[in-house]
């Protein structure tokens, strides 16, 4: 261990933490919204338009076929476009945001489906327009496994920070690139990854209390 | 009150046309409790889906209280629904939200004031006996009190008709008869039309003064319900007449000493 490990170490938490939080906001604007579009266009849902679902469907599923590591290249000019470079950690939450938000688009989607057709119908019968149904019934219906999903999103974003550490984003997975694996420093390596756990772990476990703790309010027996 | 005249509706599926509903015609008279009454597939959670158009029908054309349903833009027709209440065999409560705010769910839609959400809603929570359980969630009811959630968020907005969707289907006997006093409590207090659904011979002759009897698609006899009793004219009502006796004595009787319950 030598003394320059701490300072290491916290720069790097510091970065990794900055690209996570700012990726998931980011992702999250952009994929929340084409989650719900995803979901309620659909033939037969509350906002019928098929071929709007068709092209958005397709467009994801292009997003998602990029491999990570050839995304960041390919994003590279915007970064550079909007951020005024392409190193750093806030050059990186472009890529990483565009990434993963087709991600979680599919997750948004995938929770909002599981609404019962019979509640939704139950709103249109009381006559509640599509906006309504989307902020007063899928979304709170479906609160705990979003929050699941979304937490599933920050582990997966957490993992993209470490790959985008490898071409020039900074942060845990860039230090352990740099200096547990270029500079044979074994206490570094050892460090990052035990941090990465610990990060995940911590976001696991908070996720799961808060989706729990929905669950617990509305199906106790009382 | 509501007149159907000429309705039809198919769906296409990727083999063939399925005609649900053929030339249907119906009146119903306001304060009626009108039942329509079929085995499985014949049409008869279709007709019902038809009146609030939560299935567009082909053709045809249904009036509600003077105003034609069939004819309404989306914006109109959700204006129309909060006054069609409708109540359905699985409840389809939001688990989400307390019994207050499921009742309070159909009064913000239709853009209540606030402070008046609340009166309205403690008024109709106590019409339906379940002021106790005003902050339970539904998962914490039984079915019986599932379905008073349901008939109070459906009359929340003070609505011209109450569909039912075969409302008691999943509810054991005793709850049946006690959400059906309840139906008809609410039909006396408020002369509200009621329109119900039903495959449940009791159930028909328990509340209904008028019937339809519905078979692949087809109205195939209408009457009040003594008529249909007395005189079954149609092979499939005979069937239905006959397959179950009249509600027996003692079930009624169990039914004085356990109105409140359920």
């Amino acid at each position: 261990m030598q003394a320059d490990l701490i300072p290491l170490l916290t720069k790097a938490v510091g970065e990794t933490l900055y690209m996570v939080a700012l990726s998931t906001v980011a992702a999250l604007i952009i994929g929340l919204p084409l989650g719900i579009l995803l979901v309620v266009a659909e033939k037969g849902h509350i906002f019928e338009v098929p071929w709007l679902n068709k092209v958005l469907g397709t467009v994801i599923n292009i997003a998602r076929s990029f491999p990570f590591i050839i995304l960041i290249v390919v994003l590279l000019p915007l970064s550079r476009f909007i951020v005024g470079t392409s190193l750093g950690a806030t050059a990186a939450v472009i890529p990483l945001a565009i990434g993963s938000a087709p991600f979680v688009a599919r997750l948004i989607e995938n929770c909002l489906k599981e609404v019962d057709r019979g509640k939704i119908e139950a709103a249109l019968a009381m006559g509640a327009t599509p906006g309504e149904i989307v902020r007063k019934v899928l979304v709170p219906e479906t609160l705990s496994s979003l929050v699941r999903g979304i937490t599933l999103a920050i582990i997966t974003i957490t993992g993209f920070t470490a790959t985008a550490g490898a071409i020039g984003a900074g942060g845990l997975g860039s230090l352990a690139i740099r200096y547990g694996y270029m500079r044979y420093r074994d206490d570094i390596m050892i460090a990052t990854v035990l941090i990465l756990i610990l990060l995940v772990q911590g976001i696991q476990l908070l996720g799961n209390l808060m989706a729990k703790n929905i669950d617990r309010k509305r199906y106790k027996l009382g | 009150m509501i007149r159907i005249t000429n309705l039809n509706k198919s769906y296409v599926t990727p083999t063939s046309k399925i005609l649900a509903l053929k030339n249907i015609n119906l009146e119903i008279k306001k304060g009626d409790i009108y039942g329509i009454v079929g085995f499985s597939g014949a049409g008869k959670s279709t007709l019902i889906h038809c009146l609030n158009r939560l299935e567009e029908p082909d053709s045809g054309t249904i009036h509600i209280g003077g105003k034609e349903i069939t004819g309404l833009g989306k914006s109109d027709l959700r204006q129309a629904r909060k006054k069609i209440g409708m109540i359905f065999q699985h409840f389809n409560l939001f688990d989400s939200m307390t019994v207050f705010k499921n009742i309070a769910f159909a009064l913000e839609v239709a853009k209540y004031p606030k402070a008046e959400i609340k009166e309205r809603v403690e008024e109709i929570i106590e019409l339906v006996g379940l002021s106790d359980k005003a902050n339970a969630y539904p998962a914490q009811l039984s079915g019986g009190q599932k379905q008073r959630v349901g008939i109070a968020r459906s009359l929340a907005n003070n609505p011209e008709v109450l569909l039912s969707d075969e409302a008691t289907s999943s509810l054991d006997p005793k709850t049946t008869y006690a959400i059906l006093d309840l139906l008809q409590e609410i039909n006396r207090k408020f002369n509200l039309t009621i329109v119900l659904i039903t495959h449940e011979m009791d159930v028909l002759k328990y509340i209904c003064r008028h019937v339809a009897v519905i078979e692949e698609g087809e109205i195939i006899e209408t009457g009040t319900i003594d008529e249909l009793f007395s005189d079954p004219r149609s092979d499939t009502t005979k069937l239905f007449v006959s397959k179950k006796s009249p509600t027996p004595i003692k079930e009624k009787l169990y039914l004085e000493v356990s109105r409140d319950a359920g």
